[in-house]
C-alpha cells in the first residue's frame, strides 16, 4: 500500500517539501532522479536476463535514501562517497543514463573505470565521486581523509560516505567514525540498512537494532530515517550537511529501507528471504509513495507524469543503444594508468 | 655538503617539503608532540602546527585510507607507520585501495601519497619491530617502493616520494638512522625513483642490496680489495620500479653476482634481481648468481644469538663473495 494521504498531512502537510525547503521544481527533480535510476536498473536486468551482460547489481527499493540525501548536498562541490548500490546518489551527483550502460557494458568510454570494473563500481573526480572498489567499508576512511583536507584548506565542503549495514561491521567504519568524531569532521556517514547483507540478515550482523546508536560511541549524533521516505531523508541529511558545513562535525543517519532484488545478478535471493516480505516492502516502494505525495500536493499530474515517464524511457533507451555499440577497451588498454606517471615496463 | 645522520636527512627532508608545499601534511601515531618513536618529525609539530601535523589514533587502516582521502582532495599526505611490523592492518587500504585508484578509474584519480615505514633488523626489535616488508610489497603493482640506504639518497628519493603523483612506499631502515653518516649536498637534492646507484666501481664481482645492506657489502667490497677482488656495489634504491638496466650493466661487466638481503629468499627481491639477470644477461655470467638473505622463518627473534643467525652481515657476505669470487 502506498502512504494514505492521512498520513502524509500527519508528517508535514501537502507542502511538506515547500516547508523543508524544496521548490515544487526541486520535488519533481527528486522525483524524476529517483525514477531514472528505477529505470536504468531495471533495463540493465533486463539485459543481463537476454544474456547480452554478465552482471547487474541493484538500487532498487533504495533510491528514495540515495536521492534524498544527495540532494541535501552542494553538487560540484560537496564530495560523496558511494557504494556499489547508490545510483541514485550518482546520477543526483551528475553522471547520466549513458555513463551508467557505458560502464554495465564495460566499455572503454565508461567513465568510472574504462571498462575495468564491474558495474556499481562509481567514480567521477570532476564530479566529485570518490571512486571505490569491492571490499565494503574502505570508502569511509577515505571521506574522513577528504574531509580533513577540507578542514585544512579552511573550506566547508561537506562529504557524505554510503554504506550498508554489512559494511558497518568492518573495522574501517569503526576507524573512520572515530577519527571524523575526534576532528568534528564535515562527514555525514549514511548507513542505508536494507536487512541483508547479500543473504546475512540484520540479526546475524550485530546485536542491536540501530546502527545509528553506535554514533553515540564516537562522539556525535547518530539518526534513524525512514529510508523509503524521501522527504524523511533529505530532511536529516540537511541537518546533518548544516551541521558539518558549520564546523559541528559528523552525523550518522541510518536509513531503514530494504533491496526488492537479489543482491546481485548471480544472487538468488529465495534461498533466505521469504517472498512475502519482498512483497510488503515494494508496497513501500519508495518511488510510488513519493508520487502519492506529489499528486496529493498537486505537482505531479498525469500530464506531467507521462513527460517525466516519456523522458526517461528516452534516456534509457539511447544509453542502451550508444553503450551497446560502442567500443570496447583493446588489449593494448591492459597496461595503460598502472601509474599516473607512466613508466617503461 | 654538510655530513648528517640518515634520520637527520629524512626529518630535513620532510621539513623542506613542508615548508615548499602547504599541501604537504604528516599523519601516525606519535608524530606530534613526541616528534615520532624515532623523533623523525621531531619539531615539526610546534613549526607546523596541530592540522598539518596530526596525531592519529593507534589504528593503521585509518591512517592510510585518511591519507588517501586526503590525497584524492588535493593534498600531500606523509603517512607514518610507526613500524614496518605494523602495517598488516593497513594492508587492505594500500592494497586494494591505494595501489588501484589510477589503474581503476584509467587514470582520473591519483594519489599523490608517501607511506613512510621504519623496517629492519639488528636493533634487538624481536619479531615485531625488525621485519621487512619489501617484497610483499613490491608485489602489487600501483606501488612504487624505495629503500635508500644512505643520508643524501635518503633525503633525496624522500622528497621525489613526495613530489611523485602514485603513492610511494618509502622504507626507512631504522639501523641506519643513527648509523650510517654521509654527506648530503645542500639545497634541492633530489634523487629520481626508479635509478639505482654504482656506490663503488668493481670488476670481478658485484654485490647488490640495499636499506642497511648496502653499508655492509661496501664494508665486505673493501675487505675482498685486500684480497685482490674488485667488487662492484651496486644500490638498487628503488625497489619498485626496479632498475633493470643497472641491474644488466652489473651483471654483463663483471659476470658473478651476489645479491643480500635480509628479507626471507622465498620470492624475494634476490630472486627477481636473479630472475632479471637469467633473462637479460645469461651468456655473461662466469657462475651462478648467488644470495645471501635471512633465513624462510616467520620473523628475526629476539635473543641477541639467534637475532645473530637471522640477520645477514659482513662476515657472512665476504664469506659468500669469496666463495662467488673462486668460481
Amino acid at each position: 500500500m502506498a502512504l494514505k494521504t492521512t498520513e502524509i498531512e500527519a508528517k508535514g502537510g501537502r507542502s511538506r517539501h515547500r516547508s523543508l525547503g524544496l521548490s515544487d521544481e526541486q520535488a519533481l527533480r527528486i522525483y524524476e532522479v529517483m525514477r531514472l535510476a528505477r529505470a536504468v536498473d531495471e533495463r540493465m536486468w533486463l539485459i543481463n536476463r537476454q544474456g547480452r551482460a554478465p552482471f547487474v547489481i541493484s538500487c532498487q527499493g533504495q533510491e528514495g535514501a540515495q536521492v534524498g540525501i544527495a540532494a541535501a548536498l552542494r553538487t560540484g562541490y560537496d564530495w560523496v562517497a558511494p557504494y556499489y548500490r547508490d545510483a541514485g546518489v550518482i546520477l543526483w551527483f551528475g553522471m547520466t543514463a549513458r555513463d551508467q550502460m557505458l560502464s554495465f557494458f564495460a566499455r572503454r568510454e565508461d567513465p568510472n573505470s574504462g571498462g575495468r570494473q564491474m558495474p556499481g563500481h562509481f567514480g567521477n573526480r570532476r564530479l566529485h565521486i570518490v571512486t571505490g572498489g569491492s571490499p565494503v567499508a574502505t570508502q569511509l576512511l577515505h571521506a574522513a581523509g577528504v574531509a580533513l583536507a577540507s578542514k585544512q584548506r579552511k573550506e566547508d565542503a561537506v562529504t557524505a560516505a554510503f554504506f550498508g549495514e554489512g559494511a558497518a561491521s568492518q573495522g574501517d567504519t569503526h576507524e573512520a567514525m572515530n577519527f571524523a568524531g575526534i576532528h568534528k569532521l564535515a562527514v555525514v556517514f549514511v548507513c542505508e540498512n536494507n536487512g541483508y547483507a547479500i543473504s546475512v540478515p540484520q540479526s546475524h550482523q550485530m546485536a542491536i537494532e540501530n546502527v545509528a546508536d553506535r554514533a553515540a560511541g564516537y562522539g556525535f549524533p547518530g539518526v534513524v530515517v525512514d529510508g523509503n521516505d524521501v522527504l524523511a531523508c533529505y530532511e536529516a541529511a540537511r541537518q546533518a550537511v548544516e551541521r558539518a558545513r558549520r564546523g559541528e562535525g559528523p552525523t550518522l543517519i541510518e536509513v531503514k529501507t530494504y533491496r526488492f532484488t537479489a543482491h546481485s545478478s548471480d544472487d538468488d535471493d529465495k534461498r533466505y528471504r521469504p517472498a512475502e516480505e519482498v512483497a510488503i516492502w515494494r508496497q513501500k516502494d519508495p518511488i510510488h509513495r513519493y508520487a502519492t505525495y506529489l499528486r496529493d500536493a498537486g505537482i505531479l499530474s498525469d500530464a506531467v507524469e507521462e513527460e517525466i515517464t516519456e523522458r526517461v524511457t528516452q534516456q534509457v533507451d539511447e544509453a542502451t543503444e550508444y553503450a551497446e555499440q560502442a567500443p570496447d577497451p583493446t588489449a593494448d588498454d591492459l597496461t595503460t594508468f598502472v601509474y599516473k606517471q607512466e613508466l617503461k615496463p | 655538503m654538510a655530513v648528517k645522520t640518515v634520520i637527520e636527512a629524512i626529518r630535513e627532508g620532510m621539513d623542506e617539503e613542508m615548508a615548499r608545499d602547504p599541501s604537504v601534511f604528516l599523519i601516525g601515531e606519535d608524530v606530534g608532540n613526541r616528534g615520532g618513536v624515532f623523533l623523525a618529525t621531531d619539531g615539526l609539530y610546534k613549526k607546523y602546527g596541530e592540522l598539518r601535523v596530526i596525531d592519529s589514533p593507534l589504528a593503521e587502516s585509518c591512517i592510510v585510507g585518511v591519507a588517501i582521502g586526503a590525497a584524492v582532495n588535493g593534498m600531500r599526505p606523509i603517512a607514518e607507520i610507526q613500524f614496518a611490523d605494523f602495517i598488516a592492518p593497513a594492508m587492505n587500504q594500500i592494497i586494494e585501495e591505494a595501489a588501484k585508484f589510477s589503474y581503476r578509474t584509467a587514470g582520473d584519480f591519483n594519489l599523490p601519497m608517501v607511506i613512510r615505514a621504519p623496517w629492519g633488523g639488528g636493533v634487538h626489535g624481536a619479531l615485531y619491530h625488525s621485519q621487512s616488508i619489501e617484497a610483499t610489497f613490491a608485489h602489487i603493482p600501483g606501488l612504487k617502493v624505495v629503500a635508500p640506504g644512505t643520508p643524501a639518497d635518503a633525503k633525496g628519493l624522500l622528497k621525489a616520494a613526495i613530489r611523485d603523483p602514485d603513492p610511494v612506499l618509502y622504507l626507512e631502515h631504522k639501523r641506519t638512522y643513527r648509523l650510517v653518516k654521509g654527506e648530503v649536498p645542500s639545497g634541492d637534492h633530489v634523487v629520481p625513483i626508479g635509478k639505482a646507484d654504482v656506490k663503488r666501481e668493481g670488476t670481478d664481482l658485484s654485490l647488490i642490496a640495499y636499506g642497511l645492506m648496502l653499508t655492509y657489502c661496501l664494508e665486505v667490497a673493501e675487505k675482498l680489495a685486500g684480497d685482490g677482488i674488485s667488487a662492484e656495489v651496486l644500490d638498487l634504491r628503488t625497489i619498485k620500479p626496479i632498475d633493470r638496466e643497472a641491474i644488466i650493466a652489473t651483471a654483463r661487466k663483471t659476470g658473478k653476482v651476489l645479491v643480500v638481503h635480509e628479507d626471507t629468499p622465498f620470492a624475494g627481491i634476490a630472486a627477481e634481481v636473479m630472475a632479471i639477470i637469467m633473462e637479460n644477461a645469461f651468456d655473461a655470467l662466469d657462475a651462478p648468481v648467488m644470495r645471501v638473505t635471512g633465513p624462510d622463518v616467520p620473523a628475526m627473534p629476539f635473543n641477541h644469538i639467534l637475532e645473530e643467525a637471522f640477520m645477514p652481515n659482513p662476515e657472512k657476505i665476504l664469506l659468500k663473495a669469496r666463495e662467488l669470487a673462486a668460481v
